[in-house]
């Protein structure tokens, strides 16, 4: 039985070296998967490649019983993955609301439903909505970045780093949420530093080490590997 | 008699002031506009924008003369307003001809600006010989219709001042045009789906891509609204002093000028820039001898000209101020982009 999203044997780079090497990440329904390693592992290079950003050598790419390997990124967001960068990641001279409307883009039915959830959601999102997200503070504006990635209302939800540079209380408001999304029935990709907090959270968890699968297995279970802790957890 | 004096000085300065700055700075806000329009979505500066002028007007001109030929004029409005629309659609044909087989190569490339800004010095070249051959570099007055709204000699009988104020039909043409672009321009980017877009890939082109926004349908609309501005700008110039070629490339620099100054990549921005640039050429280059005559008691009347600079210096004025903004605040009046 394969999972919803199947990412398998992917091997590729930029174009010099390859940079990943035989990488595998499945994902499945209300699922939270997150991909930890240590600096230059490969971690948000093997969510690019599932994007369609970076373009493979090898690697079997399937959504819900679909090939979407040769897709663009386009085409692929429009096939129900939602992507949020690290870095750039709102449009930061639109107003929250206009923000939302773009990530709808692609839709042509009714948008406020969704709008309305997404204020339930993040209800900081309603008070600022006509403020440009620009001017909102990181915590905010990584709010306003999920937010306009859930817009298009994905089967996948991947999210390069949403905690980089946010405050503890922060974070672990973002992985509450994350955990909302997920409930909802979404599959859900995380690429993170913060490694212990991500894999509490985690169903399922990656460590990549020089762009290859080196564990794998439930969040707590690589928690508690003393391979893992010891080789970047910190012991 | 004093109270009259001082009316006559200050008719004396709408008449020859802020009738005139108030128009060329209209004009000169819409070009500035498809400038800071084309820098914001395609992120480079297109030095072929003054010829595109040229090129728009140009064809208003041909179109114009056309209908004339066939018997259709505007009646009191200029032939050339009912030339405007289709001139309007060649231009952006062109525009999007030259796009296909030059600056999608360089997009797809993936060029710096600084590339693509001399890829545009030469679709300037190309636009300036284009122009030449077929309409000639030579000073063309394409008017027709009522010229006058308000002619200094009945001002003057009417009031019984000695000063008269003159305003031109395409002054007021010119003001009403360029307010209706402008307002659906603002309205067309802050309220549509496809103007907020056409933000969005300006501001963040990565992220509008992952959020499904067509690239190529983006530089499309960008070169379609540049033409209408640049076409309206070029046609409402030419039907208040002249068309010339010549004197159409002679306005990059004021355009440049204007968008930097009112912060380059930023809509509100180029139109205050115009104005700005405008009043700047026309205050200072105005002789104010006249002016001070009215005002001043007879022993203190200057013998000069009591202008700043000569008119020939009018380029020196959008120059220097180019230069003092670059200097003082790069990004302009409103925050706009660094170049």
């Amino acid at each position: 039985m394969t999972k919803f999203l199947s990412c398998t044997n992917m091997t590729g780079g930029y174009g010099g070296e390859d940079i990943i090497h035989s990488c595998d990440i499945e994902v499945d329904k209300s699922q939270i998967v997150v991909i930890v390693g240590p600096n230059g592992a490969g971690k948000s290079t093997a969510m690019k490649a599932m994007l369609g950003m970076i373009s493979l050598k090898e690697g079997n790419l399937i959504l819900d019983g679909s090939d979407i390997s040769k897709l663009s990124p386009q085409d692929r967001v429009a096939a129900g993955i939602a992507f949020v960068p690290q870095t750039m990641n709102v449009f930061s001279e639109l107003t929250v609301e206009e923000n939302l409307e773009m990530g709808a883009f692609l839709r042509d039915d009714n948008i406020q439903e969704t709008i309305g959830e997404i204020y339930n959601l993040f209800p900081a999102m309603k008070d600022k909505r006509n403020q440009l997200a620009g001017e909102l503070s990181g915590g905010q504006r990584q709010q306003v970045a999920v937010s306009r990635a859930l817009m298009t209302r994905p089967k996948v939800l991947m999210l390069d780093e949403p905690t980089a540079g946010v405050s503890p209380i922060v974070m672990k408001e973002i992985f509450e949420r994350i955990i909302t999304i997920k409930n909802s029935g979404v599959a859900i990709v995380i690429v993170e530093q913060n490694a212990k907090q991500a894999l509490n959270i985690a169903d399922f968890g990656y460590v990549l080490v020089g762009g290859e699968n080196k564990f794998s297995g439930e969040g707590q279970e690589l928690l508690k590997n003393q391979e893992v802790r010891k080789s970047f957890l910190g012991g | 008699m004093e109270n009259f004096e001082f009316i006559n000085a200050i008719v004396l300065l709408a008449n020859f002031v802020l009738v005139p700055a108030l128009s060329y700075g209209s004009q000169l806000a819409l070009a500035t506009l498809s400038l800071t329009i084309v820098y914001g979505v395609l992120r480079f500066s297109n030095f072929a924008q003054a010829d595109w002028m040229s090129f728009g007007t140009m064809a208003a001109i041909l179109f114009a003369w056309l209908f004339q030929s066939i018997g259709i004029t505007a009646g009191i409005f200029p032939t050339a307003l009912l030339a405007l629309p289709f001139a309007i659609i060649v231009t952006a044909l062109f525009c999007l001809l030259i796009d296909r087989s030059v600056y999608s190569f360089y997009r797809k490339q993936k060029s710096q600006p600084i590339v693509l800004m001399i890829v545009s010095v030469g679709v300037m070249f190309i636009l300036q010989a284009i122009v030449r051959f077929i309409i000639g570099p030579n000073d063309r007055k394409f008017f027709d219709g009522e010229k006058y709204i308000i002619h200094a000699l009945d001002f003057k009988n009417y009031f019984g001042l000695e000063e008269g104020l003159t305003i031109k039909s395409t002054q007021l043409i010119t003001v009403i045009v360029a307010l209706i672009a402008m307002i659906s321009l603002f309205y067309f980017l802050q309220k549509t789906k496809l103007g907020k877009s056409m933000r969005a890939y300006s501001n963040n082109e990565d992220l509008a891509l992952l959020s499904g926004i067509n690239p190529e349908k983006i530089v499309i609309v960008t070169w379609i609204i540049s033409s209408i501005l640049i076409t309206t700008a070029g046609v409402l110039y030419g039907l208040d002093k002249s068309f010339k070629p010549f004197t159409y490339f002679n306005l990059l620099l004021p355009m440049f000028a204007a968008a930097i100054v009112g912060g380059i990549g930023s809509p509100i921005g180029a139109v205050i820039g115009g104005y700005v640039i405008a009043f700047s050429e026309i205050t200072l280059t105005y002789a104010y001898k006249k002016f001070f005559v009215y005002l001043m008691p007879e022993h203190l009347e200057p013998s000069g000209l009591m202008q700043v600079l000569s008119t020939d210096y009018k380029f020196a004025i959008s120059f220097i101020i180019l230069v003092i903004v670059l200097i003082v605040r790069p990004t302009g009046i409103v925050r706009g982009k660094i170049i």
